[in-house]
């Protein structure tokens, strides 16, 4: 069957590939565009390591198909830091000693910037349900609260 | 919540308040960036030209011979390059064993790796097939036609032990019994460790309790599946990416699995997305070799999550059942424990660590600890963190609580009544050098947690652990560049921050800024031998090699200066990350980055290179403090408060010390509440997605506050005692302890699911 022609924007930057009916967004993004910080650990919704945005709105990238990207506005890891400079999130990741082995650690911080936009204060028990959807086996999710915390606090100019 | 220290203070003073300068410090790791931008690669991550997606074909069936495989219908599909079945293995006799952590048959591994003759467990690898997309590898894979024939099948390992039970394997006569059996069984063997005389010891005793625990078979829950290339070439030269647990390992088991020469496979590590033990072992890359030589393509295989829960880990679920005997003032005097753990299809079950540790933390006179080796029809175990040890604690440390219940004493008191310290003869063999195990229970005592009043439905739960640490065959290399930075390479996989506290660790020897050293992680071709990362012995054994590399370095920095200088290099003093000139009437100093820059003129570069088997690795103990709530309605379990205190040694990079004791106390929650492999009546697995197998989620838990004895392990420069392992063990019976107290009724089979502990309290 003949394939798809998807447009779509990536991080701000116009993007279009080809696509079999039945790729994911995520195998597009991993497999057709070389963007491989957005992980798979289950291929079922349930880990979260594939969290990307899709028109600002999050979204396990294993669950959506990518012929639904076309015309959309999608946001990957890669396009977290702005230049050589980066997120809050990311900083204070790597402060906070936040990952061991780090495969989680993309989806963790495009789910904790899609919080953050919506609810730039959140309170220690919003940001655990917020992150529910994001599994970490490492680090017993602590030193991500502590990081996502002070991610925001310096987020809000405190 | 901790003491953490989040800031970083630019104008630290030039030694610490542990009397160093850069270790204990908490520096960015040096892979940070990578890993938090999503450039760091990791197994599935890598790609190249031409490539085939290889996929697996798995057994529907417990428990089945493998009458036929015909694959002419799969290779018949268009894009078909490659299939591959046991028959293309060589076949490996009973004999081909290996050292290790723990030592392995390769025969089983080559048989677990591609089922032979029978398939053994639900999941068990029957056939591959490589193609040139993933989609018409796995219509190649439904093509391919296995019959079977059906055997009756087991999973429970007192099950498996009864004489009628089905019979895995034909050839395992129990050893460690006398005499030998003369029929075949599924107890592949028995251990007993003893010390003194437990009948003496029971008779003695003024209270006695025994209890029988249960607890089921949990996996790693790595949430990177396992995931490979290999390019074969024409010469016989296989390269292989993957990521695992150590890249030595991976070649020595393909070389040995597939009959190929050690040198003709170069094995390069990916970024390991976490392995828990779990990735000790080879599933994919022995597969992807065969099918790349075949096809003379690179092979990409990558496991889906229900395969790495059907096929990989997990470790062993069983039975113990412990008794202990005390006198009136707690003064234990005998301690009994018989252990049934469950191997999955092959022998190997860590039943042994289990007997080993149960009693580890106590000085108990006269113990006996039985183990059974029980092969079922589950995946074949793999090490899990402490492998062996939590299930043995689980029982040990909640009849520990049973028995400060009878005696009316505080559980820490107990504890600390019996604790093992300096001197203290192990029931498995050694005496202790210095440990750190009771002011471990000091510091529990003292803990604001302990006495933090409980409301209604609550309960607070304690228990100790241990694990034994490894040292093993380690190697370093240490290079000094141009501009006076230095690479460290070592050859262990980083899979918790290990290449920050290489780093820090010669930062603080060669006495340079660890922003000036670059740890790298290196491949089989460009490193010497290393062990895998495992035992927790990587910061306490590598770290031991990358110390010793510097050391040769510092020596050398010595020699050019005194050159440099024209005086014996005893007039040489390394002070800083500066030469000195010690010789009276004559000051001045070189800096390392001022020898470096004239390394051409004074003898060419300057590098060190150790390699050696380091021994010493320091015991390691921990306590832990769990509050939980559970709710009357539902069941359900909530822990409201953690506390994990472990005797560290010496913590080379705080934050990523606390990071295990909070990732591993998590894990045994998770083990504790809610993890276990369902299986149906025909022994298919049920639950193989993270949906069903219910690891903890951010909204499971509380912050977990640690806090880091620090008693130095003597036999390391720094004081290193491994801290990975250690955490696992105390949080199933600290978990368990807690429901009990707060459900009214003893909680003795794991997990404690809602619906188990509302029939608990529903029949109290």
């Amino acid at each position: 069957m003949a394939k798809h022609h998807v447009n779509t924007t990536i991080n701000g930057d116009p993007v279009e590939f080809l696509c079999d009916t039945e790729q994911t967004l995520l195998d597009c993004l991993r497999d057709e565009l070389g963007l491989t910080g957005s992980k798979e650990g289950c291929s079922s919704g349930d880990c979260g390591a594939c969290s990307v945005t899709v028109d600002g709105r999050l979204v396990c990238s294993c669950l959506v198909l990518g012929i639904e990207a076309d015309g959309c506005e999608i946001g990957t890891i890669e396009g977290v830091a702005n230049g050589d400079e980066l997120h809050p999130l990311q900083k204070h990741f790597l402060k906070e000693a936040a990952l061991q082995c780090g495969i989680c650690t993309p989806g963790f911080i495009v789910a904790a910037k899609s919080m953050l936009a919506l609810n730039p204060d959140p309170s220690e028990s919003e940001m655990r349900y917020w992150l529910a959807g994001n599994l970490c086996r490492c680090t017993g999710y602590d030193k991500i609260i502590k990081a996502v915390t002070n991610a925001a606090a310096e987020m809000r100019g405190e | 919540m901790g003491k953490e220290e989040t800031q970083f203070d630019k104008t630290k003073p030039s030694v610490n308040s542990n009397g160093y300068r850069v270790v204990g410090t908490r520096p960015i790791r040096p892979d940070g960036i990578e890993k938090v931008t999503g450039r760091a690669n990791f197994g599935a991550d890598c790609n190249l030209p031409g490539m085939l997606t290889g996929c697996i074909v798995r057994s529907p069936h417990a428990h089945a011979k493998i009458l036929s495989i015909d694959t002419s219908k799969a290779m018949k599909l268009a894009g078909v390059k490659a299939v591959v079945t046991a028959a293309d293995f060589p076949e490996l006799s009973p004999k081909h064993r290996g050292a290790g952590e723990s030592p392995v048959s390769f025969r089983d591994m080559s048989r677990n790796i591609m089922a032979r003759d029978k398939a053994l467990y639900d999941g068990h690898a029957v056939a591959a097939v490589a193609a040139t997309t993933p989609a018409i590898a796995q219509a190649a894979a439904a093509l391919i036609e296995v019959k079977y024939k059906v055997l009756p099948h087991v999973l429970d390992a007192r099950e498996a032990m009864k004489p009628k039970a089905p019979v895995l394997h034909d050839d395992i006569f129990t050893k460690g019994v006398d005499p030998k059996p003369s029929k075949a069984s599924n107890v592949a063997q028995r251990y007993e460790f003893s010390l003194g005389d437990i009948d003496a010891g029971f008779a003695s005793a003024d209270v006695t309790v025994e209890h029988d625990f249960t607890s089921q078979c949990v996996h790693q829950g790595y949430i990177e599946p396992h995931a490979c290339v290999a390019s074969t070439t024409e010469d016989g030269m296989a390269t292989v990416w993957a990521s695992s647990q150590g890249q030595f390992m991976v070649r020595n088991y393909c070389a040995t699995v597939c009959g190929m020469d050690i040198s003709k496979i170069r094995v390069l590590p990916a970024e390991i997305g976490g392995g828990f033990g779990g990735k000790t072992v080879v599933y994919l890359e022995p597969i992807a070799i065969l099918l790349s030589k075949k096809s003379g393509k690179p092979i990409k295989i990558v496991m889906n999550r229900e395969d790495v829960f059907r096929a990989t880990g997990p470790t062993s679920g069983g039975h113990a059942w412990v008794r202990i005997g005390a006198k009136k003032d707690g003064t234990m005097v005998a301690g009994e424990l018989v252990m049934e753990y469950e191997a999955g299809a092959f022998p190997g079950s860590p039943v042994h660590l289990g007997c080993m540790t149960g009693f580890a933390p106590y000085t108990i006179a006269n113990s006996k600890s039985v183990g059974f080796d029980v092969v079922v029809n589950r995946p074949k175990a793999a090490a899990y963190r402490a492998p062996g040890a939590p299930i043995a604690a689980f029982a040990v440390e909640s009849a520990i609580d049973i028995l400060a219940k009878k005696l009316e004493m505080d559980p820490i008191a107990l504890r600390e009544k019996n604790a093992a310290r300096e001197g203290t003869q192990a029931a498995y063999g050694p005496k202790f050098q210095k440990i750190g195990f009771i002011e471990t229970l000091e510091a529990a005592k003292n803990h604001p947690h302990y006495s933090i009043p409980l409301g209604p439905n609550q309960g607070r739960g304690v228990a100790s652990g241990f694990w034994f640490n490894i040292g093993g065959e380690s190697s370093a290399a240490v290079h000094v560049n141009e501009d006076g930075t230095v690479d460290v390479v070592t050859a262990n996989p980083d899979i918790g921050g290990s290449r920050a506290s290489m780093g820090i660790m010669a930062a603080e020897v060669l006495g340079i800024d660890v922003s000036r050293v670059k740890p790298i992680v290196a491949d089989t071709a460009s490193s010497a031998y290393s062990m895998l990362t495992g035992g927790s012995r990587v910061t306490f054994a590598v770290g031991q090699a990358v110390c010793l590399a510097c050391d040769q370095v510092v020596a050398q920095l010595c020699e050019r200066a005194a050159k440099i200088w024209d005086i014996e290099v005893s007039d040489v003093e390394w002070l800083a990350g500066s030469a000195v000139n010690r010789k009276s009437g004559k000051a001045g100093s070189l800096s390392l980055a001022e020898i470096a820059n004239v390394a051409g003129k004074t003898g060419g570069p300057i590098s060190g290179q150790s390699s050696s088997d380091v021994q010493g690795a320091g015991p390691g103990f921990g306590t832990h403090i769990c509050d939980v709530e559970v709710d009357p309605e539902t069941g359900r379990t909530t822990v409201i408060r953690y506390t994990a205190i472990q005797d560290v040694g010496t913590a080379i990079h705080p934050s990523y010390v606390e990071g295990q004791l909070q990732g591993g106390a998590a894990q045994g929650v998770g083990w504790a509440l809610n993890e276990e492999y369902i299986y149906d009546d025909l022994g298919r697995l049920q639950n193989g997605g993270f949906l069903d197998y219910r690891v903890p989620v951010a909204s499971d838990l509380p912050m977990i506050d640690t806090v880091l004895v620090e008693v130095p392990n003597p036999n390391h420069r720094f004081g290193v005692r491994g801290v990975g392992e250690v955490p696992i063990v105390p949080p199933l019976a600290a978990v368990a302890n807690a429901v009990s107290a707060a459900a009214g009724t003893r909680m003795a089979d794991l997990p404690i699911s809602p619906p188990k502990l509302l029939a608990a309290m529903d029949a109290k």
